[in-house]
């Protein structure tokens, strides 16, 4: 302040040239400092990937040195006499999250090409208002809808039906409990379609208004002119079912409550079987034992590479369908 | 900052030291979640007696067991009692105080059947086993003259999350059947043979309320709120016994004599004639030798508290109080108790 007060007296009256210059360096500082800021806000995001995995790594470290690669391979899981593997969580996790996709995509797309291309405006808004306002209910209470409606109805209709009319594929045989692997599906696919009807639709969106103009100008039907839209908006969607995927591999508590929690691999989709997820949330409270806690941890680990792998294999999916086509994916 | 509110913060500030002096003391728990219900009437009626304010916090016996050993809090709480393992991996020697005890028991969904159904330890190892498969199978008919028993299959439901409830069960099973002993054993949470699991209480009891044809073990207090009907279950003695909470503290009576030797001998399949059999303590996890003298005097006069007068409202919230053979088990525990090796409560 002081200089500033020097310099105006020695040339007199109005900013001399020195302050201006002065002020563009505060002001290019300034603008060093935001830089510099985000950047860190950004390496944080890192930092705490980093610190997930080394602590994860750290405390299932005395049982990866226990079981090494068997804890891949073997179904045993039992806390009482420490011996543990993790092969009927990982194949429930897949299983469940892939089933869901199956039947989340479909009725997804659907929705998001009715909604973006065919609803009238209006019909359009108030939809997709109430298909956002699914994906911000609680996961218990789509758990308690799973126990309470969906398993006294398969139970008592779906299930013997199946069982009675496709009992012959391994599919659908044994008892029908109404919580298994089944209802997991359903809960699991009723909670992942928002995700994949907002973003898709969002998507859809935005593909320019002269696609459509221009495939119905060469005389194509309406059908294909969507199918042009659609073509070009598969990169978004693409990364719409991704981020769908994500939330599917992680859900836990509705998960955990429809499921049946047993550590049994069955082909069958009324018996009941456990995710990786859930047999953290149901143990992890109570474990007593260091190789238990180790176990579960390791579970924590394994969850996190197998959403990476799947994610870092959906993503390379996405370049290779769009041949590193950054625009629409972009905006995912 | 103008100066009424620097001069009202100020007060307030004078005012929490004021309070904080007035009742140095606060302690801090953390562990099971199945006493919780009585702990924190406990706390609070400790709180209007004394000013003592204790902070508990039920995030399960395991992690109240990590909290002990990590000296974060003033005790722990376990619905398990400690292993000769875990014991050995605490920094210092570790005294168990027993508070309550607790009765699991066997809620069913056959609609059609008038009267209580009865079990034998054999049948229910067998159901859990996976062994006996159907309701009309000749073992429960045995046992069971004169029902009428549907041939419907049975779907055995378990807990999925580990905790006391299961360990109360298993460690009862374990004890009435060697062949579980060797190939299923005891703990908060086991590799179960057969059935299905329910997380919580609430998700075994909602199994079995819609299943017709499960069964599946909750605690005492949670089958009587939500009115479950429950088996009858034959005890040593060969008598079938509901339970309840006055045969629950006969468990405990009847085990008074070995618990005074180890606080921590499973109460469960008690040889006395009128009590329920599969029932277990919880307890209190405390070291033995306290670093600060003034809050182990604070803690251990609590305990004492908790002791008798806490005891009385056992009752109302469905626990089952200690017999006065085992309270005096824990009197005999305080008085080991030290803080930087002198004993708290002097010899008189």
């Amino acid at each position: 302040m002081s200089a500033a007060a020097n310099a105006e007296s020695v040339t007199g009256r109005g900013l001399p040239r020195p302050v201006v210059a002065r002020r563009a360096a505060r002001l290019f500082s300034l603008d060093a400092w935001y830089h510099g800021l985000l950047t860190a806000l950004a390496l944080v995001v890192f930092a705490v990937v980093a610190l997930i995995v080394y602590e994860a790594a750290r405390g299932a470290g005395p049982s990866l040195r226990q079981f090494g690669w068997r804890f891949l391979i073997t179904t045993e899981w039992d806390p009482v006499a420490e011996k543990f593997g993790a092969l009927p969580y990982v194949y429930g996790t897949l299983v469940s999250s892939a089933l869901a996709l199956l039947l989340a995509v479909p009725v997804g797309l659907g929705t998001a090409v009715y909604l973006a291309e065919l609803a009238p405006h209006r019909v359009g808004d108030a939809v997709s208002f109430v298909v956002e306002l699914l994906a911000s209910i609680p996961s218990i209470i789509y758990g308690m809808w799973g126990i309470f409606v969906l398993a006294p109805w398969l139970r008592g209709l779906v299930e013997p039906w199946l069982v009675k009319h496709l009992g012959f594929l391994p599919l659908f045989q044994g008892f029908p409990f109404g919580i298994g692997m089944l209802n997991a599906v359903i809960v699991l696919a009723i909670m992942i379609v928002p995700t994949i009807v907002a973003i898709s639709r969002e998507i859809l969106l935005s593909t320019p208004q002269s696609f459509r103009e221009a495939s119905l100008a060469l005389g194509s039907t309406r059908a294909e002119a969507i199918g042009v839209t659609l073509e070009a908006a598969r990169p978004g969607i693409l990364g719409a079912v991704i981020l769908a995927l994500g939330r599917a591999l992680g859900e836990t508590m509705a998960v955990t409550m429809v499921i049946g929690n047993t550590n049994r691999m069955s082909p069958s989709l009324l018996a009941p079987g456990a995710t990786m997820a859930s047999v953290i949330a149901n143990e992890f409270t109570e474990a007593t034992g260091r190789l238990h806690l180790s176990a579960l941890i390791e579970i924590a680990l394994l969850l996190f590479v197998v959403t990476l792998c799947v994610n870092g294999a959906a993503r390379l999916l996405v370049y290779w369908v769009t041949g590193g086509r950054r625009d629409v994916a972009a905006a995912v | 900052m103008n100066r009424f509110k620097k001069a009202a913060s100020l007060l307030a500030l004078g005012l929490l030291a004021g309070t904080s002096l007035a009742h140095a003391q606060n302690l801090t728990g953390a562990g099971a979640t199945f006493p919780y219900p009585i702990y924190s009437k406990w706390f609070d009626m400790y709180h209007e007696k004394t000013g003592v304010q204790i902070n508990y916090q039920s995030i399960g016996s395991g992690a109240g067991i990590q909290q002990v050993k990590a000296g974060t809090v003033d005790f722990g709480a376990s619905d398990a009692a400690l292993s000769n393992a875990q014991l050995k991996d605490m920094p210092r020697k570790v005294v168990h105080f027993p508070t309550v005890a607790g009765a699991v028991v066997l809620a069913y969904n056959l609609q059609d059947l008038k009267e209580p159904l009865k079990l034998t330890p054999a049948l229910i190892v067998g159901i859990y086993m996976g062994k006996i498969t159907t309701w009309n199978d000749k073992a429960i008919a045995a046992v069971n003259p004169g029902v009428a028993l549907p041939a419907a299959p049975i779907l055995p439901v378990h807990r999925s999350d580990g905790s006391g409830t299961t360990n109360i069960f298993v460690t009862y099973l374990s004890l009435v059947s060697t062949q579980w002993k060797e190939l299923v054993g005891a703990g908060t949470a086991v590799s179960w043979p057969a059935g299905i699991g329910g997380k919580g209480n609430e998700g075994v009891a909602g199994l079995v309320r819609q299943t017709p044809g499960s069964i599946g073990y909750v605690e005492l207090a949670y089958a009587k709120q939500n009115q479950l009907p429950f088996a009858l279950v034959q005890n040593k003695s060969g008598k079938f016994v509901e339970a309840s909470l006055a045969s629950t503290t006969a468990a405990v009576e009847g085990a008074a004599t070995l618990l005074a030797k180890d606080v921590r001998t499973p109460i469960a399949n008690s040889p006395a004639p009128e009590a329920y059999p599969i029932a277990g303590l919880t307890f209190l996890l405390v070291y033995q030798d306290q670093k600060d003298a003034a809050r182990a005097k604070v803690l251990a006069d609590f305990i004492a508290w908790a002791m008798h007068d806490g005891q009385d409202v056992a009752q109302s919230l469905d626990y089952a109080r200690l017999p006065d053979g085992v309270v005096k088990v824990n009197e005999a525990s305080l008085k080991t108790l030290t803080a930087g090796g002198k004993l708290l409560y002097a010899a008189k």
